[in-house]
């Protein structure tokens, strides 16, 4: 099977540009990320009143002279006002992040959609369908959860983190010194993990990828599968696939989970390093030893509020690494799709391209040259014309090149060498978009995406009204059929379309080009799966299709071909004969060769 | 969710294992906060060695903790490992043996859905549910029982603050399910417009309907966004609503102690210590909600996969009893068969042949008139209404199906090559020799391109073989379905990209090589069935002639028109 080179670790620099360009996105929607920000703040100042008020009440309790009444109901109002509002600022902002990060999503989507629709053709010939959606589904998912939680947690974090230390520092200074061994070493050992296991998270996302990759294609030829009864042996190909992924996930996993635990341990050790030094000071402090508001002085509520600080404190750092395990796929997915998004798009067009509005239709190969790789040549030095209004037929063994000369007419590709021209202009200097809407295109294979079958027909013009869709339909034989059904045109088409067959679709197809009103037709085995007294029938309309456009045909069988106004003997990629009918019969060559072949 | 839920019961040692070491390491954890009070209130102030030794106790327990819930924490990795690979292992072998008509109501970026993101979201669950689901309520638990101990009182405010926590996490978690299914529906809205694009992108781009598919794409992601959006905003309410719960709970509590305090009836260490503990049972309170919101979502997906493992097979194979045999004269014979899709018009009506082994059969028609309807019914990816479908006697429903379809090769129209060698794409995980492949590929006139290729049969085909011509790709499925010598051979439309001299030497090739095998092909030229035993010629569904080539000619007119369409009539003899 296809092994992909194991790619490269992402090192820090590329770490740190994804962040920026994450970054990017989210600025773009600053006038909400401002306030969220203001709302952190509050939400988390208040919070952390909280405790500062309890324990202010639990010293009012504690009072050697009885409970102070008035002190512990001050506080206990203060410490609901805080609680409540900070409920619901933090709802608020809960919110507000999720309008934020679907924002986001919704853009990434878009560009990465748009992108899509702009990359050549060839890109989809060698990227799994099912990779392009795990990207586009998975990968953006994971992104999403990471922005819509992850990133208010650690704007919080950062918060509690400073407000805390604020608190803690104006309980008592020498206890901090516990976090001058306790922190540094958490970092340490979070970095260290993190570098570990970064690699194996982009594993991950690539395993899976693979795995979408695999059953999208199998899916698609589940009827194949099931005519072979392969399904056990496909079925462990997808377990060897599946295995590979979840191996990746769970390995991910096992480094991941150390993550947690390690830094809670972390955390307890400076609680219970606290303890220790708290409970010595404290001992000096109940003692007289160290007299009240000298630096080492603390009183029992005070170690006791140091502690609830110091959970506070050590929350978000605890979390922070579980989030740093998060922040670890996101930013492998976020890789996978800025991959996508710096794929090279089809050229550009070239500055002041010129955008047609009228063309004649005169089409020219001028020593065409061509390959889709540099190192095979489909194409040597084809030379054409095609002139306003005539029929061109292309024949030739299979293989030949006769569809490569339809990629290159549409710009699908570019030429190596030598140039295409319409009506005298090279069309690299034209619009793709305009050059392309000068073009009707029938092919062999038969796109229909699910929907109605109006809305079928429909696409090839836009505004299109019913009447004409239904003449188009019927100019191609396919309207008694359509008729036929419950729905009738709103007879919804989907996947495999098990009840309509591959001709039926080719007429809707038809159907789609007669209503779309193009200069130059081009019909790549637009017939090859409709029965000849179906296309007899249709012929009439095709005829009326084909009259005052330039066409292009390209057909096995002869009928279509023999009225053309000239026919080229495409072989091995050269032009070995032309000439209309009559000529090349004349000539005795591969063409009557064939033309006869249909009568043996 | 229960369905998918036995699959944890092969687990249940290793998961009943893990949870112990998990439970072990959390009453280490629960053990801090006690030691931690216990300093506080008893042994502050007294001598220095008993605050170090409790500390270092304090130290030890924590490092308890934390190397079993790394222990824990993999082995919890490991199960959910395995069950989402048991999971996917079925959900996608049960997608492949859904019949036709069951993916048609699925549809199959549904499937697809079903297979990665379904799966990966109950995978996630089940792995933070050992993680959470054991630590989270032992917690709560130790922690509001020793509250108990410490002043009773006080610990029933905080208890009496739970209904009111799980009711409201209840009644949100309830209404999320759905939205996480209108979610994902979603999703498989978007998918499917990505997948079809994808496809689709030559024709796109050729009617420059970019901006259209843009629209039609940007549709389908602002309906997702917004039940996105929807499902967030409600299953957010569930963290603060909850805190604020907890922390007026312990608002309520120091409001009592004053006056328990103020009576004698507790102590402000009791007092600090309750809220000690109260920070951790909050914590752990977070926790079980954080796993109400991920079970929402999983719900949500595990009845999505469900609903997949639990199709029934429409397509059973039945008793010999109510389908008998018929006598064995014939290979196959089709008696007064009678289908229809809807129901409601027939796709096929009355269709009857009988035809012997290594017979030919060529079935001609209009678009549309049911030829690859009757080849359907003979592989039986549907049933029929009415009549029988016989194989050497044996009525084709009692077949078991693995038998059935070894008994067929075919290349029909729904084309299928993938990503892999030209070598694997004809093998498609059969046990086939080279020598058979090649021998299959010069037949099916397809060795000789095969190996123009440098790489010859380890030319990589790209998905959909979308790197190869139309007829390259006609010839490798022809050859496909030659490989292993099937008793059956079909072609379904399937040579109707090749040129006329490749089609005739295909045909010259097949009667040489294949004299054993009963023939079926499926054309709309006349040419490619004019040499068949038998010819029939479909209309609407009903067989309208029958016979061979010449007496067709006399017998039927639709069939002579056809002829005489292809073949120019004058040059036919």
């Amino acid at each position: 099977m296809l092994n992909r080179p194991e790619k490269k670790k992402i090192d820090r620099k590329t770490a740190r540009n994804i962040l920026i360009r994450i970054l990017g996105y989210v600025m773009k929607y600053w006038y909400l990320f401002i306030p969220s920000i203001v709302m952190t703040l509050f939400s988390n100042q208040l919070s952390l009143l909280g405790p500062k008020y309890s324990g202010e009440a639990i010293d009012a309790i504690a009072n050697i002279s009885g409970v102070d009444f008035t002190a512990v109901q001050k506080n206990i109002i203060l410490m609901l006002i805080c609680y409540i509002f900070s409920a619901v600022l933090s709802y608020l902002l809960a919110v507000l992040m999720i309008y934020i990060s679907q924002k986001i999503v919704y853009t990434m989507r878009c560009q990465l959609f748009e992108k899509l629709l702009s990359l050549p053709v060839g890109y989809f010939d060698t990227h799994p369908t099912g990779d392009i959606i795990s990207r586009i589904s998975y990968d953006i998912d994971t992104l999403n959860s990471t922005l819509s939680h992850d990133l208010v947690q650690v704007m919080t974090s950062i918060y509690t983190v400073v407000g805390s230390l604020v608190f803690m520092w104006n309980i008592s200074k020498p206890l901090i010194l516990v976090f001058v061994i306790t922190v540094p070493t958490a970092i340490i050992f979070t970095r260290y993990r993190s570098k570990k296991v970064r690699p194996l998270f982009r594993k991950r996302s690539r395993k899976l990828g693979e795995l979408n990759g695999y059953a999208e294609e199998m899916l698609s030829g589940l009827r194949t599968i099931q005519a072979y009864s392969r399904e056990e042996e496909i079925g462990n190909r997808f377990n060897k696939r599946n295995n590979d992924s979840m191996n990746a996930y769970y390995e991910a996993d096992y480094y991941g989970g150390t993550m947690g635990p390690s830094v809670g341990f972390i955390n307890n050790l400076s609680i219970s390093l606290i303890m220790i030094l708290g409970g010595i000071l404290y001992m000096y402090s109940q003692n007289g030893t160290t007299p009240q508001g000298t630096l080492f002085f603390i009183t029992l509520g005070g170690v006791a509020q140091f502690v609830q600080y110091s959970r506070k404190f050590a929350g978000p750092i605890n979390e922070f690494a579980n989030i740093i395990t998060e922040f670890q796929s996101a930013l492998s997915a976020a890789e996978r799709i800025f991959k996508v998004l710096d794929e090279e798009p089809e050229t550009e067009d070239s500055f002041g391209a010129l955008k047609l509005e009228k063309t004649d239709g005169k089409v020219d190969f001028n020593n065409v040259v061509f390959g889709y790789s540099p190192d095979k040549t489909i194409l040597h030095g084809i030379s054409l014309t095609a002139s306003p209004g005539k029929t061109i037929a292309i024949v030739g063994p299979t293989g030949a090149g006769k569809t490569t000369i339809i990629n290159l007419l549409m710009r699908f590709y570019d030429v190596s060498d030598g140039s295409v021209t319409l009506d005298g202009n090279d069309i690299r200097n034209i619009t793709r978009k305009s050059l392309r809407k000068t073009y009707t295109m029938v092919l062999q294979d038969t796109w229909l995406f699910c929907g109605t079958i109006y809305d079928n027909i429909a696409y090839g013009r836009e505004n299109a009204t019913f009447e004409e869709v239904k003449a188009a339909a019927k100019a191609a034989k396919i309207d008694s059929y359509i008729e036929s059904l419950p729905d009738g045109y709103n007879t919804i088409l989907t996947d495999d379309g098990i009840n309509i067959s591959k001709g039926q679709k080719q007429l809707i197809t038809i159907a789609r080009a007669m209503i779309s009103n193009s200069q130059i037709l081009i019909l790549d085995e637009a017939t090859s799966n409709v029965d000849s007294r179906t296309e007899i029938k249709i012929q009439e309309a095709m005829n009326e299709l084909m009259k005052g456009r330039t066409c292009f045909i390209i057909a096995h069988r002869l009928s279509t071909i023999q009225n053309a106004d000239k026919i080229i003997v495409l072989q091995n990629g050269k032009i070995t004969e032309s000439g209309n009918h009559d000529e090349l019969m004349k000539k005795g060559g591969f063409y009557s060769t064939l033309y006869n072949s249909q009568f043996e | 969710m229960k369905t998918v839920l036995l699959y944890l019961k092969k687990y249940s040692r290793k998961m009943s294992c893990g949870f112990f070491i998990k439970t072990v390491g959390t009453m280490a954890e629960l053990m801090l906060p006690y030691i931690l009070t216990h300093i506080l209130t008893n042994v502050m102030g007294k001598s220095v060695n008993n605050i170090v030794f409790w500390g270092v106790l304090m130290l030890i327990c924590s490092f308890i903790s934390c190397a079993l819930n790394i222990i824990a924490n993999r082995m919890a990795a490991l199960v959910s490992k395995n069950f989402a690979e048991d999971v996917r292992k079925d959900l996608f072998r049960k997608t492949l043996l859904l019949s036709a008509a069951q993916t048609d109501k699925f549809t199959i970026p549904s499937l697809e859905s079903r297979i990665t993101t379904d799966t990966y979201n109950v995978h996630h669950f089940i792995n933070m549910i050992q993680r959470m689901g054991v630590r989270a309520p032992i917690m709560l638990i130790g922690g509001i029982s020793i509250t108990l101990f410490m002043d009773a009182a006080l610990s029933l405010v905080m208890i009496a603050i739970l209904p009111f926590i799980f009711t409201t996490v209840y009644f949100i978690s309830k209404k999320g399910v759905p939205l996480y299914t209108k979610v994902q529906k979603s999703v498989d809205r978007m998918v499917r417009v990505v997948r079809e694009d994808s496809q689709g992108i030559r024709v796109i781009k050729a009617l420059s309907k970019t901006d259209y598919e843009q629209r039609r794409y940007d549709e389908v992601n602002r309906e997702l966004v917004k039940n996105e959006t929807t499902a967030g905003v409600i299953m957010g309410s569930v963290n603060p609503v909850m805190t604020m719960f907890m922390n007026i709970g312990s608002v309520a509590v120091i409001a009592l102690s004053s006056g328990r305090v103020a009576n004698g009836l507790s102590s402000p260490e009791t007092v600090i210590a309750f809220m000690q503990y109260f920070t951790h049972i909050s914590m752990s309170m977070m926790a079980v909600t954080r796993i109400f919101v991920m079970y929402t979502k999983c719900a949500a997906s595990a009845k999505r996969i469900a609903e997949v493992l639990n199709t029934k097979e429409d397509i059973k194979v039945k008793s010999e009893k109510e389908y008998p045999d018929i006598s064995k004269d014939f290979h196959i014979v089709f008696d007064k068969v009678t289908f229809s899709y809807n129901k409601k018009r027939n796709n096929l009506e009355n269709i009857s042949f009988k035809l012997k082994k290594g017979d030919s059969l060529g079935i001609i028609g209009a678009t549309g008139s049911g030829k690859s309807t009757i080849i359907k019914h003979l592989m039986r990816f549907y049933d029929i209404d009415k009549g029988g479908i016989y194989i050497n006697g044996e009525d084709i429903r009692t077949i078991e199906k693995n038998r059935l379809y070894t008994m067929f090769g075919s290349a029909q129209q729904y084309d299928f090559l993938y990503a892999d060698t030209i070598e694997e794409n004809i093998k498609f995980g059969r046990d086939i020799s080279f020598e058979q492949i090649v021998k299959a590929a010069k037949t099916a006139q397809a060795h000789d391109f095969i190996t123009s290729f440098s790489d010859g049969y380890n030319h990589l085909l790209s998905q959909h073989g979308t790197n190869i011509s139309g007829g390259q790709k006609q010839r490798l499925l022809i050859t496909r379905a030659l490989a292993a010598n099937p008793e059956i051979l079909i072609l379904d439309d399937s040579s109707s990209a090749l040129d006329y001299k490749t089609d005739a030497a295909l045909r010259a090739a097949l009667n040489e090589s294949a004299k054993n095998t009963t023939f079926i092909t499926v054309a709309q030229r006349v040419s490619s069935v004019k040499d068949c035993n038998l010819i029939l010629v479909m209309d609407n569904g009903k067989i309208i002639g029958c016979g061979t080539h010449e007496s067709l000619l006399e017998s039927c007119n639709e069939y002579r028109e056809i002829s005489d369409s292809q073949m120019g009539g004058a040059f036919v003899e």
